[in-house]
């Protein structure tokens, strides 16, 4: 749009980024930092992912192949862990970095040191918690929910570096998502109001409140671990008048908004890339915006639908039923929205809108699929079997993963002034597609029929659709790899990029040049109408 | 146009090593502390050097961190943008606080109301109670543990006695000595807007002393548990929840009394001004928020 200025001034303000590895480590630059973020995502994802390979490969077959079950136990909890923790939280941060301040009109991110500080406290935190599994007594081993006694009682002498390790963490989260809130609600440019912010950065400032709300009670549950384990308290311990029960109660008033945390930003992506794609507004901005906030409300009054099956009082169960529901009615209008905004849209599907197309119906699936878990005679039936994990993977890895990568297909032009290959990304988008598909939807068969999660070995009845299931996890972990393949080959050799690089893409992101100049608005631009709302 | 000078700028740091090396430091502090508790746990002699070179790099690292944002300030670079996000900031800390209080005020609340009488056979699952313990009579403070063979139950507890007899209960003058330091810090910060230097220096001085008061009396009553009461970290869940809320709080108190004092030596220095004082004003509102939890725990914890 001819009518947004951009600013660029040759004061010392605009200095470029520093030589060689002091860049990186010392960097206060958003762009910089989001880069990290994103990498280190990436590392962790692929990590995760070999874990998550490991554990497909013993499943493949019935019987004790491959591993021992001591180690299986410390796969499947390190998966978890990592790919929460370390893969989709940080790259929601990285693209939050990278975008926030290019949609609001910022020049940076508002604590700029903090914000380097948040980073690189992360790859310290892995390090640590990824080195347990080469010591003594081996890794944690009690499951990414580290239900106690499993992890105090039972756990390995490791357990104390996990708990300093999730500390760390959560001191990241909480300083990044004050970061963001201080930038979006401090950094707008004049005229960006609150219902003109595009939605990545509505969902992102929804999810930095979830966030400031839930890690700090996860910090207070480990420290409770901490203190069960080496200095004879009785949190979790029925002899001395405390309860294991009340582990799962505390974890979980922190693992509800956990997951949302992991999906807001993802609906904030999805909205922008329909539009983008379907050359239409979004259909119900505003609705969208109250959509969001009645999701994070839910989420905290939600969490012992995780637990219907450890006992508790009925009301409880009803209730927690009920207001479990009751998120069909925020999610169904998000789904309803981004359908009707492609309605009758002059559609193309490049590869983000396939990911985000695909995104909304498997996310559906996995919606659909957590209705059913929240029904508690139900959920008696499905707690802890493969159905629940194919619940929870379709919304992480077709639902958050998918929206990553959707994100990353469409705004890396910008980032790095280059094209990828088209037809390279439709590809990685199949491979993704078939391979997720094919790896989780049979586990909603073998759950439904019975088979337990985490696991070593099963029944023989569950032999074919593990299979199947190993297969897909094989296929879509190698399209991953072929993912970084198309990135390097973007960063390196890609066709240059146009300044606005999607026809129907609006925003103020795209009125800068691609890539994106180091500093972003030294002045704040105008913002017209025609660059709000997408 | 932007230049160094203009307050119209928003600030951004070119680039700097404090970040990176808090991180590497909180990571030795925590992997060093680690390693103390696991070898105090294994029986073995305790290793303290990485946790020792972890808190003195944060200590260090931050100290000239909050420096340089001072000297930042003294320079003209820090415009009232920067300003609020520094509101910001520190307001949703203190949120983010409030919030790991939320936690330990949560299992008190859980234990007491749900747990105890479970235990004591009562209600949904009161069957745990009636197989495994049924001699377990539930109270509040919880004197006798539902199995006093692994946790031997408190000798006395700290619950408040009757009215009458508060003038010698230390927490009940404990709350005094809080509540009457946030009182003292909000009259320095009205001597910092009426610039009245000798009444500033004077009331901030008193709230340091206050909060080391308080801490002295929380030590005194800490060694009282130990030593008289039989009150201790494994005397059970009563045991548990009033070290851990207490001492999070006392934790909390120590911060911020050490947060004062510095704030009491740069306004020996002269560096606030009315407009310009947001030092002063974070590390107040912090210590209203420490003040407010210990009036939540003096109900919750010793009085309820």
């Amino acid at each position: 749009m001819s009518e947004v200025v951009v600013a660029h001034h040759d004061d010392h303000h605009d200095h470029g980024p520093d030589k060689g590895l002091a860049r990186w480590l010392f960097t206060t630059n958003h762009k910089d930092i989001g880069t990290l973020y994103l990498w280190f995502s990436f590392t962790m994802f692929l990590i995760g992912g070999v874990m998550a390979l490991i554990i497909r490969t013993e499943l493949f077959q019935p019987g004790l192949q491959f591993i021992d079950p001591a180690f299986f136990n410390q796969m499947t909890t390190n998966h978890g862990l990592i790919m929460v923790f370390g893969a989709i939280m940080p790259a929601f941060v990285g693209l939050a970095n990278w975008l926030v301040p290019m949609m609001v009109g910022a020049p940076d991110m508002a604590l700029p040191r903090m914000n380097n500080l948040s980073f690189w406290i992360l790859p310290f935190a892995f390090a640590m918690l990824i080195s347990t599994l080469f010591m003594e007594g081996g890794g944690p081993n009690f499951g990414w929910t580290f239900y106690a006694p499993l992890s105090t009682t039972y756990a390995p002498d490791t357990v104390t570096y996990f708990i300093f390790g999730v500390h760390l963490m959560g001191a990241s989260s909480i300083m990044g998502s004050i970061n963001i809130i201080a930038t979006i609600l401090n950094m707008r440019a004049p005229g960006m109001t609150l219902m003109k912010m595009p939605l990545f950065v509505w969902t992102w400032l929804i999810t930095a409140y979830l966030l400031l709300a839930v890690m700090p009670v996860l910090a207070g549950a480990v420290t409770m671990m901490l203190f069960d384990i080496h200095f004879g308290t009785s949190f979790f311990n029925a002899a001395g008048g405390g309860d294991p029960v009340m582990f799962q109660h505390i974890f979980w008033f922190f693992g509800h908004p956990e997951v949302y945390i992991m999906i807001l930003p993802a609906f904030g992506i999805v909205s922008q890339i329909i539009p983008t794609f379907a050359r239409k507004p979004l259909f119900g901005y505003d609705s969208m915006v109250y959509a969001t906030a009645s999701i994070a409300f839910l989420s905290f009054i939600v969490w012992a639908h995780h637990m219907f099956t450890v006992g508790m009082p009925l009301a409880g169960q009803l209730f927690f039923m009920y207001s479990t529901m009751l998120i069909a009615v925020p999610t169904g209008v998000k789904v309803f929205n981004w359908t009707a905004t492609m309605w009758r849209g002059s559609m193309t599907f490049e590869t983000p809108m396939l990911f985000a197309i695909a995104f909304v119906i498997l996310f559906t699936i996995g919606g659909f699929s957590g209705l059913m878990l929240a029904i508690t005679p139900v959920d008696y039936q499905y707690h802890d079997t493969y159905f629940v994990v194919a619940h929870f993977h379709y919304v992480l890895v077709p639902g958050a993963l998918f929206s990553i990568i959707a994100a990353v297909y469409y705004w890396l032009p910008k980032w790095c002034g280059r094209m990828y290959d088209e037809s390279l990304g439709k590809l990685h988008f199949w491979l993704s597609f078939i391979g997720v598909n094919v790896t989780f939807f049979p586990q909603h068969f073998s759950g439904l029929a019975g088979m337990p999660r985490r696991i070593p070995d099963y029944a023989l009845q569950f032999a074919d659709f593990n299979m199947v299931s190993s297969i897909g996890a094989f296929i879509f972990g190698f399209s991953q790899v072929f993912f970084l393949y198309v990135l390097i080959k973007t960063i390196r050799s890609g066709e240059p990029a146009t300044d606005r690089v999607w026809e129907g893409a609006h925003g103020l992101e795209w009125t800068l040049p691609s890539p994106a100049p180091y500093h972003s608005f030294t002045t704040p631009p105008n913002v017209t109408d025609a660059e709000a709302h997408s | 146009m932007a230049n160094s000078t203009d307050q119209s700028a928003y600030y951004i740091p070119h680039n700097s090593w404090y970040p990176f090396l808090i991180a590497a430091g909180a990571l030795c502090m925590l992997a060093g502390l680690g390693n103390w508790l696991n070898d105090l746990k294994a029986g073995d002699e305790p290793s303290h050097l990485l946790f020792y070179i972890g808190s003195a790099t944060l200590a260090v690292v931050l100290f000239f961190w909050f420096a340089k944002v001072i000297e930042e300030n003294h320079a003209g670079l820090t415009n009232a943008q920067l300003k609020r996000s520094y509101v910001w900031g520190m307001g949703w800390f203190i949120f983010s606080e409030v919030m790991f209080f939320a936690a330990f005020f949560g299992a008190l609340f859980y234990a007491r109301a749900l747990v105890l009488p479970w235990l004591g056979g009562e209600g949904a699952k009161g069957l745990t109670g009636e197989y495994l313990w049924p001699e377990f009579k539930p109270e509040w403070p919880v004197m006798t543990n539902p199995n006093p063979d692994v946790f031997q139950g408190p000798g006395e507890s700290m619950a408040a006695p009757g009215l009458g007899s508060w003038g010698g209960y230390l927490p009940f003058w404990n709350t005094v000595v809080l509540l009457s330091s946030s009182v003292t810090v909000h009259f320095a910060h009205t001597a910092i807007k009426n610039q009245h230097r000798g009444k500033l220096l004077g009331w901030l001085g008193l709230t340091v002393l206050l909060g080391v008061a308080f801490l002295i009396l929380q030590a005194e009553e800490y060694i009282h548990a130990y030593n008289e009461l039989g009150l201790t970290l494994s005397s059970g869940i009563y045991g548990s929840t009033f070290f851990l809320l207490t001492g999070f709080h006392g934790f909390h108190v120590t911060l911020g009394t050490f947060i004062l004092l510095i704030q009491l030596l740069r306004a020996f220095k002269g560096d606030f001004r009315p407009d310009d004082c947001f030092g002063f004003e974070s590390a107040s509102w912090y210590w209203h928020f420490v003040d407010v939890v210990w009036v939540c725990l003096f109900i919750f914890v010793y009085v309820m």
